[in-house]
């Protein structure tokens, strides 16, 4: 592993600036590994060294012309495959999307470019970010960095292998119910979910409407903070995103003060259902910040025992009318079936073989829900749902600064293991998909490996919407807790995977 | 297709009560379409007024039209509704190749306007107070054509194109509340209130409300119930009804129709049909049952549309004075009887003859040329009499003329000829032509003499009180004047000699 590879992208983008190394070297740096690499993680779908090296190298003229355009300019990013780039094909895991290249860049693709960051490729997702292994996903899964027999959590996992697996400094990722945060905390990395709004979906293939929300893979809190401050904005183009700034994230990590913390412990997502590596790690973390000043306070959500039920019916609803669009018409997959088909034979025949069968079950799911008769009884209660987990997390809020959780109920499992039980697999967002549908902003932190299996644990930090600052703050305090205690990020000890 | 039977509608309207049910689709006249900026423009090249949203590509995402929105506040306002505070996107879903999301970004419970009423005045005077339901915001679909079979329909094509041009462009959906009561009338009804729709939303300069362009649709529904019954009978909705004599002719044949069917024990299926006006009746189309399920639910991709009290305030100031007002302010101003002011409405001329009045022609001589000389040359040319190159502007110079005596009213039909023909203003073509009237009266006088001369005996007959002999001179005198003298003068001059 070379120096660069290993680097923070803050240490990069300082590297660039100061015109000790180019853009360009650092670029084909990645490009050399994660072509050597990528076939042991599968953490890309595509990437193209040409047009990857063509961006750095103006990114370079730039600089050489001028100034830096941003504080990432000259740093190399993966970007997530759910996100339309018009010099990349965009799959978004599925057969259906197979070849479709996009007429148009996605906001943040175009906020990226304007960075000068060039895009190093498109990352592998479970298949419309449906799944939490990456095993979903058309094209195989991707591989956790950490153990090459273990999912690196998904939907995100292509970013969170890319990130481990130092194949990439910075990526992008999309959080439905955790694909940002548990992927992160499956692989060491940092992973964020900003308030719904921050970041402009505009270009993010969608998978349920209310709940997405992009945002940065990295391997630290302040690489993730300044990856927010690029890619988050008000965007004339989503009618949902926020209209006013959130201020800088970059300025809130640099503030990071414990003094006259309040964290709030969840009664419900603090004892019951966690492997008791995840769970030590967990109290670690709490009494480490106890120790460091902070106030510790236990607060009560019932309401989140219905999160998962509840985002199981709002999530398939949504994406049941938001797929409805892969239709053969007007872009990607088209089946003919013989004979004299109508127009329905071949939709039909195009996504009966187009889309995997976690899409059809969400599919299926979401348009019973939806139906007429049904709809009070599951859409209905479900958003009942949504509005009293608002209303826990508002109560909690006003005892505690932030929220922690543990990210994730286990650590990395075994590809396989889960991939014909739904309902295992659904409960391993059991702690992240409150936010979503809050519509709050979280992010994932390493803290420790979990005794058992020597794998990575997460902390989730949950923050009042439109407080990202404050999210980034504790994120901040948490990580130094670890890294003065390590002398070093939990990711710098990933095993070698040139040696694996 | 075997012609169904249809009972006749006297016998049909003596046994039943009919119920109607409108809903009015206004395509809107903004600049740019509902959710994304593309031109809102009819007839351009098929799917070069497309962008990502409007194609329905993976990623794209909806902005609402503010202009629309506006347009839609414009409307309910004018129907007398209430606005919503808090009007809501839903989706509506189903497949279709024109819908490029398949799913249409509509309204559903809540609606941007509700519970209004326009009062619509049949021919007779009667006058009926239509309660609308609501009126809301949707989008239009792509346009499909069916290549390859006979009927252009979907069925025997050998494939279909689809022009995207249209898909987002925006719409309001009117619906009324059921009609109770029109009796006899109810298919006049339907059709004058589209047509006040139609006036409304042209009025309003929020769409271009041509109906031969399919700016403004009707769906009628129709139902019968034995007189007296309580329960609605089951209706039919016939779809995309696109004049104002198919709707009344859609309706009644529906009368009749459903009438033949009750009557002989037969039942009404629910669903939706096709109006041929060629042949003169309706045909099935889908079975439209309450299975129908459009798994509607809100938009979760655009936030609602929150009207502030102030901005709907100020659209209620800038909206027009309703066409029915507008109607009766200005018979009465003009003094019209109630059939020359019908034949105004129904040759569709109030714009004219209102700009005509107000360059200074005096109303009756306004409706005369609009209604008389300049319908009957249109008629004889196949154009409308909108469509005439002339403005009203200048058929009020030419009636002032007339009224100073400078020209005949003869004459001025050869100034309107050549104005017609492009000639140029009134003043040029009288100059070109040298149709100025003879008012030098000495010219007259000898002119006058000459005929007398050659017919001496006038003069005698006149004396003894035969004054229309004195029409043979007239015509003498104004055959030796070309035309270009008044013949009233040279009447009254010829009575002086007399003497």
């Amino acid at each position: 592993m070379t120096e660069i590879t290993s680097s923070s992208a803050a240490v990069l983008a300082g590297l660039i600036s100061s015109k000790q190394v180019s853009s360009v070297e650092i670029t084909t740096a990645f490009l050399d590994r994660l072509e050597k690499l990528n076939p042991k993680t599968n953490s890309y779908l595509y990437f193209n060294r040409e047009n990857s090296l063509a961006q750095a190298k103006k990114a370079d003229q730039q600089l050489a012309d001028g100034t830096a355009v941003s504080p990432l300019h000259g740093v190399p990013i993966a970007v997530k495959d759910n996100l339309t780039t018009t010099d990349a094909p965009t799959t978004a895991g599925s057969k259906i999307l197979e070849g479709w290249v996009p007429q148009y860049d996605a906001t943040v693709v175009r906020k990226l470019r304007e960075a000068s960051m060039p895009i190093l490729g498109k990352t592998n997702l479970d298949e419309f970010a449906m799944g939490s292994s990456t095993e979903f996903s058309a094209y195989g899964p991707s591989k956790n960095p950490w153990d090459l027999t273990r999912i690196p959590g998904g939907s995100g996992g292509g970013s969170s292998s890319a990130i481990a697996g130092h194949l990439a400094p910075l990526a992008i990722g999309s959080d439905t119910g955790g694909s940002i945060r548990f992927p992160a905390a499956m692989t060491g990395s940092v992973g964020a979910k900003p308030t719904y709004g921050a970041v402009s979906r505009y270009g993010l293939i969608a998978l349920a409407s209310s709940l997405d929300q992009i945002g940065p893979v990295t391997n630290s809190v302040m690489d993730a903070a300044m990856l927010q401050d690029v890619i988050a904005g008000h965007d004339p183009h989503d009618s949902t995103s926020l209209p006013d700034s959130l201020g800088s994230m970059v300025q809130s990590v640099k503030e990071a003060d414990v003094k006259g913390l309040r964290v709030g412990v969840i009664r419900q997502l603090s004892s019951d259902g966690f492997q008791p590596g995840v769970k030590a790690c967990f109290d670690d973390t709490i009494e480490k910040l106890a120790a460091a000043g902070a106030e510790i306070i236990e607060v009560d959500c019932p309401s989140f025992e219905y999160a998962v039920a509840a985002y199981y019916l709002i999530l398939p609803a949504e994406a049941s009318s938001n797929l409805a669009k892969f239709d053969s018409v007007r872009f990607g997959l088209r089946v003919t079936p013989e004979g004299n088909p109508t127009i329905e034979d071949v939709m039909a025949a195009t996504r009966e073989q187009g889309f995997g069968p976690e899409v059809k079950r969400r599919i299926i799911l979401g348009t019973y829900a939806l139906s007429s008769g049904y709809y009070d009884a599951y859409y209905g209660s479900a958003q009942k749902v949504r509005t009293l987990i608002q209303q826990d997390l508002a109560k909690a809020f006003t005892q505690a600064d932030v929220l922690l959780t543990p990210t994730a109920p286990t650590t990395a499992f075994k590809i396989g293991e889960k991939v014909d039980d739904p309902l295992a697999m659904y409960l391993n967002d059991v702690a992240t998909i409150p936010a979503n549908l809050a519509g709050i902003p979280g992010i994932s932190v390493p803290n420790g490996l979990a005794s058992e299996d020597g794998l990575p644990s997460g902390v989730q930090i949950l923050a009042p919407a439109m407080q990202d600052g404050q999210m980034y703050r504790v994120a901040s305090i948490v990580e130094k807790l670890y890294t003065d205690q390590w002398g070093a990020s939990l990711i710098a000890r990933v095993p070698d995977l040139e040696a694996l | 297709m075997a012609k169904e039977q249809l009972m006749s509608y006297e016998d049909a309207i003596e046994r039943f009560e009919v119920v109607i049910g409108l809903e009015v689709h206004v395509e809107l006249n903004t600049v740019s379409k509902m959710f994304c900026g593309c031109a809102n423009n009819f007839g351009s090249e098929p799917n070069t007024n497309v962008c990502p949203t409007c194609l329905g590509l993976p990623g794209s995402l909806p902005a609402v039209n503010r202009k629309a929105v506006e347009s839609s506040i414009a409307i309910g306002l004018a129907l007398d509704c209430q606005i919503a505070s808090n009007g809501r996107f839903a989706r509506k879903n189903y497949f279709y190749p024109d819908l490029a999301k398949n799913f249409q970004t509509s309204q559903f419970d809540e609606p941007i306007a509700f519970e209004g009423e326009i009062s619509i005045e049949l021919e007779t005077g009667e006058v009926f107070m239509v309660p609308i339901e609501r009126a809301h915001m949707e989008e239009d679909a792509g346009k499909l054509t069916h290549v390859g079979g006979a009927t252009g329909r979907i069925q025997g094509a050998e494939y279909s194109l689809v022009d995207y041009n249209r898909a987002g462009v925006p719409l309001v959906e009117i619906v009324t509340k059921p009609i109770y009561g029109a009796l006899d009338k109810a298919p006049e009804l339907a059709a004058t209130y589209v047509r006040a729709i139609r006036d409304i939303v042209k009025s309003m300069n929020v769409s271009d409300a041509k109906m031969e362009r399919g700016n403004v649709r009707c769906d009628a529904n129709v139902s019968l119930r034995e007189k007296g019954a309580e329960k609605l009978g089951t209706r039919t909705e016939t779809k995309n009804v696109n004049s104002l004599k198919s709707i009344e002719n859609t309706v009644r044949y529906e009368i009749r129709r459903q009438a033949f069917i009750l009557a002989s024990g037969g039942k009404i299926i629910q669903e939706t049909r096709h109006w041929h006006e060629d042949r003169g009746h309706t045909s099935a189309g889908r079975p439209k049952s309450d299975a129908d399920d459009y798994r509607y639910f809100p938009e979760p991709d655009l936030v609602p549309v929150q009207p502030s009290q102030e901005w709907i305030e100020e659209i209620r100031q800038t909206l027009s004075e309703k066409p029915a007002l507008r109607r009766k302010r200005l018979q009465a101003a003009w003094g019209f009887a109630d059939l020359e002011f019908r034949d105004v409405l129904n040759s569709d001329l109030l714009d004219e003859i209102e700009a005509t009045v107000s360059a200074g022609a005096s109303p009756q001589s306004a409706r005369k040329w609009w209604t008389g000389e300049l319908a009957r040359l249109a008629n004889a040319q196949q154009v409308a009499v909108q469509d005439l190159p002339i403005t009203p502007e200048q058929v009020a110079s030419i009636q002032s003329l007339i009224d100073s005596g400078e020209l005949t009213d003869r004459i001025a039909r050869d100034v309107v000829a050549g104005v017609l023909a492009g000639e140029g203003e009134p003043a040029e073509v009288i100059e070109s032509r040298g149709l100025k009237i003879v008012t030098d009266e000495g010219a007259l006088i000898a002119a006058i003499d000459k005929a007398l001369a050659s017919q001496p005996d006038v003069m005698e007959k006149i004396r003894d009180g035969k004054l229309q002999a004195a029409g043979a001179v007239i015509g003498a005198v104004m055959q030796e004047m070309r035309g270009q003298a008044d013949a009233a003068r040279v009447r009254e001059l010829i009575l002086e000699r007399a003497k």
